[in-house]
């Protein structure tokens, strides 16, 4: 069951990567979005995927007794799943708000703070 | 309670926490209970920085009561819950860690100080010291945390709080710096998240100290450089490390000039704090297969950093510069990992949380003096005040690495470091980029405050409530700088704390494993 995930975690990354690499804030947005899904799939899979197995501990035994799916991961999913949403949310936002107040989502043309024709230091005293 | 039927001291730690071990998870909590209050106030702008100030102030003492704590008890465990580490999350203060934690108290209540005269009531509003006491909560938790998955969680924390300081005013070219900041960070501690995934993948557990000491034990068979590498790569992206730091100087220029400050004093050195702390600690063997990669990146971090420097003509961009040439230092340090190695970048890191920060005020100060943050037309500054300007210049003086002031000694135990390996390029490194930062901070001290003033200035006083902490700072760094011994002999213990784990394991397991 992991090698499918694994194909498909690397289609995600390739596609957040590509798509982190246009100049368009729009598209870099779809990417973080894409590439957050992509870890969370990363850490899903690295706690076993195994649909059939309950995870539970049969009497008498400390430990399960065959392997099952570790719950942990899962766990981490949840609290990255929160993260990663409310950092869309406000890069979301930020960009809308560069759009309005800098007139343009291509990044090669944000150069307020950074201006192309800045002024080199006085060589002189 | 009735008498339980199974015996919990299986999963539970069943003695009480001693009240002084309390101290571990006070800095985080105190500041996000703090910072709750501001957010409740958030209207009342008066109370603002009359409750945040003195919060800081306290995190100041519990820092610096948990600092002595530590250095007299060595490192100090407590888990969330109660349970039993590795299952529990656990919060493990060492020297190293309470030393950061305790400089970040520092400069963050120098900063909350400088605010008084340069955040307006506008920036008050839109929550300034909620967002600074959530940023401290955040670094605070990264220093002291014992858990890896934990560590990226404060993380998240400091870095949302970053967003809302980085971008409180608005002004456009804030945006443009946040959007650059923001992306690039975000995808820094993403990378992060995917390392620790696999660290949890590859070790089953979380706990700094279990890894330790289960990273030491099966090291042949588990594939740990795909680790340290990647990790090396998440955290100096956070660090800004070149070839990955092209984020700190689009954006460190941009917001208000405290927050600068803040973010050049707290930010690249908790990205430095987790490299010590996973490389050094957890993954000493592959860091030191790693060496020469970091001394490169480091040398290039350093002189292109001081090359940066040098091409600025606006104070506060040149200060990024300078930012990022000191984490060069640091790497450099890194790479070395022998004790002096170590301890000089622990010491620079201390040593430039407080000038960093100082320098970013000083700029600040100047620009309001002089109504421009230009080197093209600022001037006259040292007939405007001269104790401002003697201030600076002694902070010009320190980020450069000149004696007697505390940016020396941190480089001569990176350079004798390197000297001692044989790796004499390093030291040359080393002595360019002092080299080149005396030469590009040096002009602006001719440029704007020998010189007469090109302009007629405008009439600005410097306050009070913005000159303390300016001297505060300065004056640590040449105390710091003139009697380093109590500082050398922490930062020694810390590295040997980081480099032998055994005392940091033996917290966390008590009872051995």
């Amino acid at each position: 069951m992991e090698f499918p995930f694994v194909l498909l975690i690397g289609l995600f990354f390739a596609a957040a990567v590509y798509l982190m690499l246009s100049k368009f804030l729009v598209r870099v947005l779809l990417g973080v979005v894409l590439l957050g899904n992509g870890v969370n799939l990363l850490l899903f899979t690295n706690g076993r995927i195994l649909r059939d197995v309950p995870p539970i501990i049969p009497d008498g035994h400390d430990v399960p007794a065959t392997l099952t799916a570790n719950p942990l991961p899962q766990a981490l999913i949840l609290t990255a799943i929160v993260i990663s949403f409310s950092f869309f949310a406000f890069l979301l936002v930020l960009v809308y708000r560069a759009y309005q107040d800098l007139g343009t989502d291509n990044g090669n043309e944000m150069r307020l703070a950074e201006p192309e024709d800045d002024p080199l230091p006085p060589t002189g005293y | 309670m009735a008498a339980s039927p199974t015996d919990l001291s299986a999963a539970f730690v069943m003695t009480p926490v001693p009240a002084a071990d309390w101290l571990v998870v006070l800095p985080p909590a105190w500041c996000l209970l703090a910072g709750a209050v501001l957010l409740m106030l958030r209207k009342s702008l008066r109370l603002q920085a009359l409750i945040a100030l003195p919060a800081l102030a306290v995190l100041v003492v519990i820092d610096g009561l948990l600092l002595a704590h530590v250095a007299v008890n060595g490192p100090v465990t407590m888990v969330m819950g109660r349970w039993l580490p590795p299952f529990g999350i656990a919060f493990t203060a060492d020297l190293t860690g309470v030393l950061f934690a305790l400089a970040g108290a520092v400069v963050a209540f120098a900063g909350g100080m400088h605010a008084l005269a340069d955040i307006d009531a506008s920036g008050r509003r839109y929550g300034f010291y909620p967002f600074l006491l959530l940023l401290m909560a955040g670094v605070s938790g990264a220093f002291l945390t014992g858990d890896v998955f934990n560590l990226y969680v404060w993380f998240e924390v400091l870095l949302i709080s970053s967003f809302g300081l980085i971008t409180l005013g608005s002004e456009p070219r804030q945006i443009d710096g946040a959007i650059k900041y923001a992306f690039l960070n975000l995808v820094a501690t993403t990378l992060f998240l995917v390392t620790t995934g696999y660290l949890y993948g590859i070790f089953g557990t979380l706990n700094m100290a279990d890894i330790a000491s289960k990273a030491a034990a099966g090291r042949a068979e588990l594939p740990l450089m795909t680790l340290a590498t990647l990790y090396l790569l998440a955290f100096g992206m956070k660090a800004a490390a070149f070839p990955v730091n092209f984020w700190l100087p689009a954006s460190y220029h941009t917001p208000n000039i405290v927050v600068s400050a803040l973010f050049a004093g707290l930010l690249t050195k908790v990205g430095i704090y987790a490299l010590l702390r996973t490389l050094v600690m957890l993954f000493p063997v592959e860091r030191e297969e790693l060496s020469f990669l970091i001394a490169l990146a480091g040398v290039a971090t350093m002189i292109l950093g001081a090359l940066g420097a040098l091409g600025q003509s606006d104070i506060r961009r040149l200060l990024g510069y300078v930012v990022i040439s000191g984490i060069g230092v640091m790497l450099a340090g890194l790479s070395l990992g022998s004790p002096g190695g170590i301890g000089g970048a622990i010491f620079y890191a201390l040593h430039s949380m407080v000038v960093m920060t100082a320098l970013y005020m000083a700029a600040g100060l100047a620009g309001r003096l002089a109504g421009s943050f230009d080197l093209n037309r600022l001037g006259g500054l040292y007939t405007r005040s001269a104790l401002f300007s003697a201030l600076s210049l002694v902070l010009f003086f320190a980020a450069s690495g000149l004696p007697p002031f505390s940016g020396f000694w941190p480089k001569v135990m990176v350079a004798k470091a390197a000297i001692d390996i044989g790796a004499w390029w390093l030291t040359a490194a080393v002595f360019l980029t002092g080299f080149l930062t005396t030469i590009a901070l040096g002009r602006v001290f001719a440029l704007a405050y020998w010189r007469p003033a090109t302009q007629s200035l405008p009439a600005q006083t410097i306050s009070a409530s913005a000159l303390l902490p300016l001297a505060g700072l300065t004056v640590l760094t040449v105390v710091f700088g003139l009697f380093p011994e109590a500082l050398l002999s922490f930062v020694q213990h810390a590295e040997q704390g980081l480099s032998n784990p055994d005392a940091y394991i033996g917290s966390v397991f008590p009872g051995g494993k």
